[in-house]
């Protein structure tokens, strides 16, 4: 079974990020590193992207022939999606546990972020014959 | 005199010799992990060379050989590493030229392979991945590919199920009868998940994946030829014939599913169907009736039919009830309920369901949403039916499926509300 696993970190935390010392921010990436090679040695890794910082982002609509209108980031819009992580894994409850560990992932002073994490499962059932 | 094969002939041949070389490079080396890497990397210098140079007259010790030198220098080259001499080393038999395994052949080799590669030690996705690779002589990166995984992640996936077996300390011989008796399920059930992992996604989308489903049945019938008086390994074999059989009549034009009731029968594979029926006629004269043989036989007699409304649903319903007490399972039930519909009425369906609704393994299914969905628009009751379709589409973790169970509901609903609206399931 494919779980996609998103940090969704708060608009706040994304500026809070740049006030984070070099050893915290090495160490953060380190973490998310050594775990993505762990999931690979498992056989349940499939992907992971972690995402550019929201400021540059832009929300795309088509316009009339389809001419793309963009905008801003919605100012009032409270968290943003950091990165993603796909994992193929024999339960729900293995889903979490990955989800768990990356959600502890150290953040200043080498403490436990608890960011929040969103699992969900990927379409990737299969479609059983039908009555 | 060496021949030239086309890469699809080459691929065939490579994939037959697989564990038959790799059994006679585990009983010499004695180590099935780092023989098993040894054979995979034979077969990958095969692939490049085969098609150029040609078939070497014998391919067999032709494998045995690169896989035999490539497991030589690896042990010399970790003696020199550690420069002292191991017990492999003072081991001449080792050593001995290669011509003499390349004629050490044992017809038990594929049976060995096979029960090892289930493993209790090893979740099903490894047993699958092992099977796939030590068994069918598939290259890693096209089990990664069929699984949609990164190649990294799947050899990581078989190094690891190699390194469980290893520390079992499984030896590769034959089973003693009793114990493969008891282990051939576990077996039966791997070859049962690639085939329907093939099965299940045989969807547009995922045309360029190996055809697990092919490889499956390739599989079962040397299991078959290994074990002929075995009625289950037949009426496994049976039951992924009669059910690929539907194959192409199965999705529309469009990728869109189309139920057993409306397919086009004449679609329908009748080599296979023949065949199918016959090995399943065949194991259930046999005797002992497992759970295989009677799938087999539920999936007979939907093949037999000529169109939808002839089907023997009574005959379904009692091979349902003797599954019920051979193999009880939710999913059983389940489709015993719908067989029990058929025969005696939706009410009844829907009262065989709500046994089902205490039972933690299928009460959030989407299957039991959309059998009752089913067994309710049967009923006539079409708001309760819209209701169980949608609550279905959104539990289920199939695209198609999900398609076609919005669809469903989208139906009913635009039917009832005036004959002029009414139109066939859309397509996405």
């Amino acid at each position: 079974m494919k779980y996609i696993l998103m940090m969704n970190i708060p608009k706040a935390g994304y500026g809070a990020f740049g006030a984070w010392t070099q050893k915290d921010i090495v160490a953060n990436l380190a973490f998310v590193k050594g775990m993505n090679k762990t999931l690979s040695e498992s056989g349940e890794f499939v992907a992971a992207e972690g995402l550019a910082l929201p400021d540059q982002a832009r929300v795309v609509r088509a316009g009339k022939d389809g001419v793309p209108i963009t905008d801003g980031v919605f100012p009032e819009a409270k968290e943003f999606l950091a990165g993603y992580l796909i994992v193929d894994v024999e339960s729900t409850e293995r889903a979490y546990k990955i989800a768990a560990i990356w959600s502890a992932a150290p953040g200043p002073g080498a403490l436990p972020l608890n960011m929040p994490i969103e699992v969900r499962q990927v379409m990737s059932g299969k479609a059983d014959e039908l009555p | 005199m060496k021949e030239t094969l086309p890469d699809a002939e080459t691929e065939r041949l490579l994939r037959e010799l697989a564990p038959q070389v790799l059994g006679a490079v585990v009983r010499r080396f004695r180590d099935f992990a780092a023989a098993e890497d040894a054979v995979q990397e034979a077969m990958l210098a095969a692939f490049t060379q085969w098609p150029h140079e040609g078939v070497p007259d014998n391919p067999r010790g032709w494998l045995i050989r690169v896989a035999s030198r490539r497991l030589t220098d690896q042990i010399r080259s970790e003696i020199a590493r550690r420069e002292r001499e191991t017990a492999v080393a003072r081991d001449a038999e080792t050593f001995a030229p290669v011509h003499d395994i390349e004629y050490d052949m044992d017809p038990n080799d594929t049976l060995i392979l096979l029960f090892m590669c289930s493993h209790p030690a090893l979740s099903s996705s490894s047993a699958i991945a092992l099977t796939l690779r030590a068994v069918g002589g598939l290259t890693t990166a096209e089990i990664a590919k069929a699984f949609l995984v990164p190649e990294a992640t799947m050899a990581q996936r078989i190094s690891r199920a190699k390194q469980s077996i290893k520390d079992s300390g499984a030896p590769f011989c034959l089973l003693p009868l009793e114990e493969r008796a008891e282990r051939l399920p576990a077996v039966l059930h791997v070859l049962y998940l690639i085939f329907n992992e093939g099965y299940a996604s045989s969807m547009g989308a995922h045309l360029q994946r190996l055809d697990l489903t092919r490889e499956a049945i390739r599989l079962t019938r040397s299991a078959k030829a290994l074990l002929p008086d075995d009625a289950e390994v037949a009426g496994l074999l049976s039951l992924m014939l009669l059910t690929d059989a539907r194959r192409a009549a199965r999705t529309g034009p469009d990728e869109e599913l189309i139920p057993l009731d409306k397919q086009d029968r004449t679609l329908w594979d009748r080599a296979e169907i023949e065949e199918g029926i016959e090995l399943m006629t065949d194991a259930l004269s046999k005797g002992s009736v497992g759970m295989y043989q009677l799938q087999a036989a539920i999936a007979a007699v939907h093949d037999e039919a000529a169109r939808a409304e002839d089907t023997d649903w009574p005959q379904i319903l009692a091979l349902y009830e003797s599954l019920k007490r051979v193999s009880p399972s939710p999913m059983v039930t389940l489709n015993h309920a719908i067989a029990a519909a058929m025969v005696d009425g939706p009410s009844k369906g829907l009262e065989l369901l709500k046994t089902l609704d205490v039972d933690s393994r299928l009460a959030e299914h989407h299957r039991l949403d959309a059998v009752r969905a089913h067994l309710l628009e049967m009923l006539g009751d079409h708001v309760s039916a819209v209701k169980h379709y949608r609550t279905a589409a959104g539990r289920t973790t199939s695209i198609p499926e999900r398609n076609y169970l919005i669809a469903q509901a989208a139906r009913l609903e635009e039917g009832s509300r005036g004959p002029d609206e009414k139109t066939n399931v859309p397509s996405s």
